[in-house]
């Protein structure tokens, strides 16, 4: 089976591009010519070069022994929580910025959740001299102050999303129709595997670098470049697609979806896409996501800002309908114990993001002579108040 | 015929198009709204489906729509509050609303409701031309219901004949690259646009919608299309008159039709 994009977007029956006739113009030309673009070798160089020396990669690829010995298997932890602004974000976010440089764009625009996307997308704009508005929604500014603040320094204007619930969902709405607004001049960075063709298959090949790296690094450490097990979280997915990606037609690797199941999964307050979600548009692409009976969009729930979006990408909704990976969910509590888990064996805070996928650990079988690569998207630093609360309620 | 084909033979000018969100201000309106509607003088009516992201309108319409939703109206409401329109009322109804409410509702459910009702055209703004001919225009053109598409100044001249050739009724001329409400008044960069479509012979009528919302944007617009459409414009008026919304409505249409005729 083919897992990746086909020459009309889709994956499957999910992906395509369901935007409004005001929009055409804009995807459109990226359609046009994304492939062209990433593909030339001189933004090759441009990019990798960026990636080495200023991202920092490749990213270790780490052995967790004290994890490995509690699990009762060979664990290893992708570190993409060592990249420059603190999370895998900034590898699709340079990527995109020498993009839209190619095709002559002069103001960026972005959304942002919990704002380590809104972030990445304000370093590059400061790298590259680029106006930067990010879009926020005023929930999400009030409960991510660090992240604005963080932004607001790197020369970014962050708008409030006024709109709906005021959250993720409703900033990328408000995203859109900035770009809707703006067609000639600016260009709309997508963090995640999202929205209308071909933003999913583009961010899924920026991430793709996470996989890529795995392949030599296993080779290097273990002797095979494949593991048995891939584990990676998804809000929208892009890490996950990243984790994934060079091993999409390797069907002796599983892959492992871990989502939010915030308070549980059937407590009204979760975001477990895959299980509470059915098929509908959001953000310009057939999906799955979660929904009321008459269509009207939810709002997710989870501890985690960066997993509670209403959808997953495309390419994760045709993975998990056709078997390829298997979804997992992972509450709230058991997300935060995750967390203080590894951070006591293996001295790393991880995102409360990453700590969903830790927590998989306990869901999943695996055995004993079993590689599991555990993809660590981000640091938990953005996430300490959440973690100190935890601390002194023991 | 179709009341929209019927329309435009009959009327050639001037074709006033009114949009407003059902639901809004409260739950009942929408018979109300629609008699009203054409008791003073409008030619067609667009009635939107409160949707929770509405990706190509304006915070007017999205917040009606919250407020609609809120009040609970839903696609079943809808359906039976339209049941005895055509008793009341033969103006041209359009539906408005955004493709995956008539996924969850059930295409062909939704469809057979529409004609049931009495609904003669829907736009559906996140349908692209494309994905509607791969994959709903037969069941959408057996259901005899028409499918007007947006055009937009940056939509090429062989994408607007891709759009004619399989629209029905008319095709909806987006005034500037904007969400709905979102800019007012018309440029010269605009009306060159106009001139533009209005040179390819299209065999569907147009008419204006975007930036429309008084007697001069509307005569304005008339001057290049044969008529135009408001939306926002309307759901700002009943939001500051939600408990007069029939004369509220009244003297909304004759706001734009006198002073257009003076």
């Amino acid at each position: 089976m083919n897992y990746l994009v086909d020459e009309k977007g889709f994956y499957g029956d999910f992906g395509g591009a369901f935007i409004p006739e005001m929009l055409h113009a804009n995807i459109e030309e990226l359609r046009n010519h994304y492939m062209g673009i990433i593909y030339d070798p001189d933004f090759q160089d441009e990019m990798q070069d960026l990636l080495k020396n200023y991202v920092g990669r490749p990213s270790p690829l780490y052995h967790a022994k004290r994890m490995s010995k509690h699990f009762g298997t060979t664990i290893y932890l992708k570190r993409e929580d060592l990249n420059h602004t603190g999370a895998h974000k900034i590898n699709n976010t340079i990527g995109q910025i020498l993009l839209a440089q190619k095709l002559g764009k002069k103001r960026i625009i972005a959304e942002t959740g919990a704002g380590q996307h809104g972030v990445a997308t304000a370093t590059v704009c400061a790298l590259m001299g680029l106006e930067c508005i990010v879009y926020m929604g005023e929930v999400d500014i009030a409960r991510q102050a660090p992240n604005v603040s963080r932004m607001r320094m790197l020369g970014a204007e962050v708008r409030p999303a006024t709109s709906g619930s005021k959250t993720l969902k409703d900033a990328t709405n408000e995203a859109i129709r900035d770009w809707i607004n703006n067609p000639t001049d600016t260009h709309y960075i997508i963090g995640s595997v999202v929205g209308p063709h071909p933003y999913p298959d583009m961010v899924a090949r920026f991430q793709a670098i996470i996989s890529k790296e795995m392949r030599w690094q296993l080779k290097e450490q273990t002797g095979s470049e494949l593991p048995d097990i891939i584990i990676a979280c998804v809000g929208g997915g892009s890490n996950a697609a990243g984790a994934y990606y060079h091993y999409l037609d390797e069907p002796d690797v599983r892959l492992i979806a871990v989502e939010a199941a915030g308070l549980g999964i059937h407590s009204g307050e979760s975001a477990a896409t895959s299980v509470l979600g059915s098929k509908g548009i959001i953000h310009g692409s057939r999906t799955l996501l979660m929904q009321t009976d008459d269509g009207q969009i939810v709002e997710p729930y989870s501890i985690s800002a960066g997993l509670d979006y209403p959808g997953i990408g495309p390419m994760h909704a045709h993975l998990i309908d056709s078997g390829r990976a298997e979804a997992v969910s992972v509450t709230d509590d058991e997300a935060l114990d995750s967390a203080f888990l590894v951070t006591r064996l293996e001295g790393i805070i991880p995102a409360l993001e990453s700590a969903h996928a830790f927590a998989a650990m306990d869901k999943i079988k695996y055995n004993a002579d079993d590689t599991v690569v555990i993809n660590l998207s981000g640091r938990g630093d953005k996430d300490l108040s959440t973690y100190i609360k935890k601390l002194d309620q023991a | 015929m179709n009341r929209i084909d019927q329309l435009f033979q009959a009327k050639k000018d001037h074709i006033l198009n009114i949009y407003f969100t059902a639901g809004f201000p409260n739950l009942d309106d929408t018979v109300t709204i629609i008699k009203t509607l054409d008791h003073a003088g409008a030619d067609m009516i667009e009635i939107g489906m409160p949707y929770s992201d509405p990706m190509a309108d304006g915070p007017t319409i999205q917040e009606s729509g919250s407020k609609a939703i809120a009040n609970g109206m839903t696609l079943s409401t809808l359906f039976q509050q339209l049941k005895d329109i055509r008793k009341e009322t033969q103006i041209p109804l359009l539906f408005m609303g955004y493709l995956n409410q008539m996924m969850q509702y059930g295409v062909d459910k939704f469809l057979q409701g529409c004609t049931a009702a009495g609904i003669d055209g829907l736009i559906i703004p996140d349908l692209p031309v494309d994905i509607y001919e791969s994959e709903l225009k037969d069941k959408i053109a057996g259901s005899g219901l028409h499918i007007i598409f947006l055009i937009t100044p940056q939509t090429s001249e062989d994408r607007i004949r891709k759009i004619d050739a399989l629209a029905g009724g008319f095709i909806y001329m987006v005034s500037s690259a904007s969400i709905t409400g979102a800019k007012s008044g018309i440029s010269d960069e605009q009306t060159k646009y106009f001139e533009r479509v209005n040179a390819m012979n299209l065999k569907n009528p147009r008419l204006i919608g975007f930036g429309i919302s008084n007697h001069q944007t509307f005569e304005t617009a008339c001057q290049y299309a044969d008529g135009a459409i408001i939306g926002s414009a309307f759901i700002r008026h009943l939001g500051q008159n939600q408990n007069r919304v029939q004369e509220a409505t009244r003297e909304f249409v004759e706001g734009i039709l006198e002073k257009s005729e003076a």
